[in-house]
């Protein structure tokens, strides 16, 4: 799970990890407000879970409060557009107002979980505020890696050791340290999957300041941290996405016309990769997982039918723990409940095959059979 | 021969008086395997169809010589059911359990290492079966036939797949493991491809890679400097859009790595028979036992 800048600065603050100061504006009244307790000039930033706000003009600059107002009202309800978001852009419905910093350097800071050592990783780069995919490809040398033993913990000479590297000295060089240590205290308190502090700044003053903060969470571990939980923006997730986790489907759209409904995300994976090999494209990813009830067979239908561009849905059940009788039924009550207008492939396997089988043909429905994962995307491409 | 699991194999379901517990601990009985009890803390004593319940996984080994143990624990209490198995001195600890948080994996993997005796498999896979023999997992038992061909996976359905199409040509598996589809897991492809390598009666073996991370890179390393056995492979993700999460934690394309494109490349160039199509997999199998 992701989070917004404003949260994570909230959460950086409540950890003691220095931060640009902020306030989110809830109209341009206050934004103008804000911007005065600022000393006139503020930064206005659109919040949403993408990166490159700034070139999409979702940070900017105010000189005054009226600046700030403006902006406000120029950036609520804006559709922002980066190049992470996409084409379609993000709809930005939360704007953070915060006070300028005197930068004198920007570098970079995060913490990952990295798998080939399975332990938390320290990068830090004295070249901040540009992507660090960039600097590992043009200059690797220029980023800095600390393994962390989850024994001990991040030690001191590993915080000092990231500190030097970044250049830091004096008063800054303390300042750096506790940053760091508190940074990954907060990392693993909260079962973080990735903290990115781009561009961390060093002030004019010598303060170390995060000035903007990229947060994701583990979701397995959400439900120990009800806190972190209570940040879940569901208006920056695709709403066929949170409507299919309600029935604990694990549904990802993509831009093709075949729907496909699977269980396992292996098998999901390997069932649109033979759409494509056939020539065909899927529309999207699901896992219907072991546990399926019909009722989220039947869900998991009407989900992937309210995407007007699918022609066709490729039902491909491998059964383990999944039966492929309630499959079958869920089947049934789907084209019963909510009717199919579009061919639908089925191929089944496993536990329960023969039952699930005679449930289909017993409906009445007309169902194109497939035997086998080939034959089913070859029928799935043709009936379209 | 076979792998990890055998007729000898005496096993252990922690979790087992929960639903999904018991229902598998019934279905590796059925199969064969010597399932001699459960471990549910506060429920030592009682006995659940048929199967003698421990409060601990220590007493449960004293009582019955258990040297194997399947986990259903709920997640956010795994961690601690994998140390206790570790700490009781299990060989063999088949984690099934599905969404473990990360950090929690980061630790256990900290301490595998003062186990060298221990080997954990999971956690998030289907657990590991030895065809006609023994299975500690939850996949449908009749889909598999006793052979040669060892199989290796990151996932859990799309094993049945390719062990379905291998049954269908008439080609036998000596054992199936899921090693898991976490970030983190307990065993590696690799750790699994020596246990295959040094098994006389394996003779070829399937690996089914995914997405994320570079577990498919190391295996083509490996691969290319010691094995001594023809491995064919498929990649499962070919299509999925980068930055997605793919179901499995694991499987996520991140800062342009993860490609399956550039996994099937260097697996495929360091001599592993790589397949384009999941259908194939059976397929291509059986063209290598062919030519030998």
């Amino acid at each position: 799970m992701n989070i917004h800048e404003y949260q994570a600065k909230e959460l950086l603050r409540k950890y003691g990890v220095a931060t640009q100061e902020g306030q989110v504006a809830l109209d341009q009244d206050e934004a103008r407000k804000i911007a005065a307790r600022y000393g006139g000039k503020a930064v206005v930033k659109a919040q949403i879970h993408a990166g490159g706000r700034g070139k999409g003009g979702g940070v900017q600059f105010a000189k005054t409060p009226d600046e700030a107002a403006e902006l406000w009202t120029r950036m609520m309800g804006m559709n922002l557009v980066t190049k992470q978001t996409g084409p379609e852009g993000r709809l930005v419905r939360t704007v953070f107002v915060c006070n300028p910093a005197d930068i004198a350097r920007e570098l970079y800071l995060s913490l990952l979980v990295d798998r080939g050592t399975s332990r938390i990783t320290l990068l830090a780069s004295t070249e901040g505020g540009v992507e660090i995919e960039e600097v590992a490809a043009n200059t690797p040398e220029k980023i800095v890696k600390v393994v962390i033993d989850p024994a001990v913990g991040l030690l001191g000479f590993q915080a000092r050791q990231i500190c030097f590297a970044l250049g830091l000295a004096g008063a800054t060089l303390n300042k750096g340290v506790v940053f760091v240590r508190n940074l990954y205290r907060l990392f693993l308190e909260n079962d973080c999957s990735l903290v990115e502090i781009n561009p961390l700044v060093i002030t004019e003053q010598g303060e170390v300041l995060a000035l903007d903060a990229k947060m994701s969470f583990d979701d397995n571990a959400l439900a120990r941290h009800p806190e972190i939980l209570a940040f879940r923006d569901s208006n920056e997730e695709a709403p066929e996405e949170v409507e299919a986790s309600k029935f604990n489907l694990n549904f990802i759209k993509l831009d093709g016309n075949i729907g496909c409904m699977v269980n396992g995300a292996g098998l999901a994976m390997a069932t649109m990769d033979i759409i494509k090999y056939h020539g065909g494209s899927p529309a999207n990813f699901l896992d219907v997982g072991g546990g399926a009830t019909e009722d989220a067979v039947k869900n998991a239908f009407r989900i992937i039918l309210q995407d007007p561009a699918v022609k066709a849905v490729l039902v491909n059940i491998f059964g383990g723990i999944m039966r492929c009788d309630i499959v079958a039924s869920g089947i049934v009550r789907a084209a019963r409940e909510i009717g199919i207008q579009v061919p639908v492939i089925v191929r089944l396997e496993g536990a329960k095959v023969e039952e699930g089988k005679r449930i289909l043909a017993e409906s009445g429905l007309k169902l194109i059979v497939a035997s086998g994962l080939e034959d089913a995307a070859e029928k799935a491409v043709a009936s379209i | 021969m076979s792998v990890l699991v055998d007729r000898a194999t005496k096993l252990l379901v922690q979790g087992i008086t929960g639903k999904q517990g018991l229902y598998h601990a019934i279905g590796c009985r059925d199969y064969g395997t010597q399932v001699v009890g459960g471990v549910t803390p506060g429920k030592g004593g009682t006995v659940v169809e048929g199967f003698p319940v421990f409060n601990s996984v220590s007493k449960a080994r004293a009582e019955t010589g258990a040297n194997a143990t399947m986990i259903f624990v709920p997640p956010l209490a795994a961690m601690d059911a994998i140390l206790e198995a570790l700490d009781a001195g299990i060989e063999l600890i088949v984690c099934i359990t599905e969404g473990i948080p990360v950090l929690d994996m980061v630790r256990v993997k900290r301490v595998l290492p003062d186990y060298p005796n221990s080997r954990l498999i999971g956690p998030n896979g289907p657990g590991v079966i030895s065809p006609g023999k023994g299975k500690i997992g939850i996949m449908p038992g009749h889909i598999h036939k006793s052979g040669h061909v060892g199989v290796v996976s990151r996932s859990g359905t799309l094993t049945y797949e390719a062990v379905g199409q291998l049954t269908a040509q008439g080609i036998g598996q000596s054992s199936c493991i899921g090693i898991g589809g976490d970030p983190i897991t307990g065993s590696s492809f690799i750790d699994i491809l020596d246990l295959f390598n040094h098994d006389p009666d394996t003779h070829a073996i399937v690996l089914i890679g995914e997405i994320g991370g570079g577990a498919e890179e190391a295996v083509a390393v490996h691969t290319k400097n010691h094995m001594t056995k023809p491995v064919v492979a498929f990649v499962a993700g070919q299509t999925a859009p980068q930055g997605r999460r793919m179901g499995h934690a694991g499987a996520i394309i991140s800062g342009g790595k993860g490609k399956a494109s550039e996994k099937m490349e260097v697996m495929a160039a360091a001599g592993i028979i790589v397949v384009k199509s999941p259908a194939d997999i059976g397929k291509a199998m059986a063209e290598c036992l062919a030519k030998g």
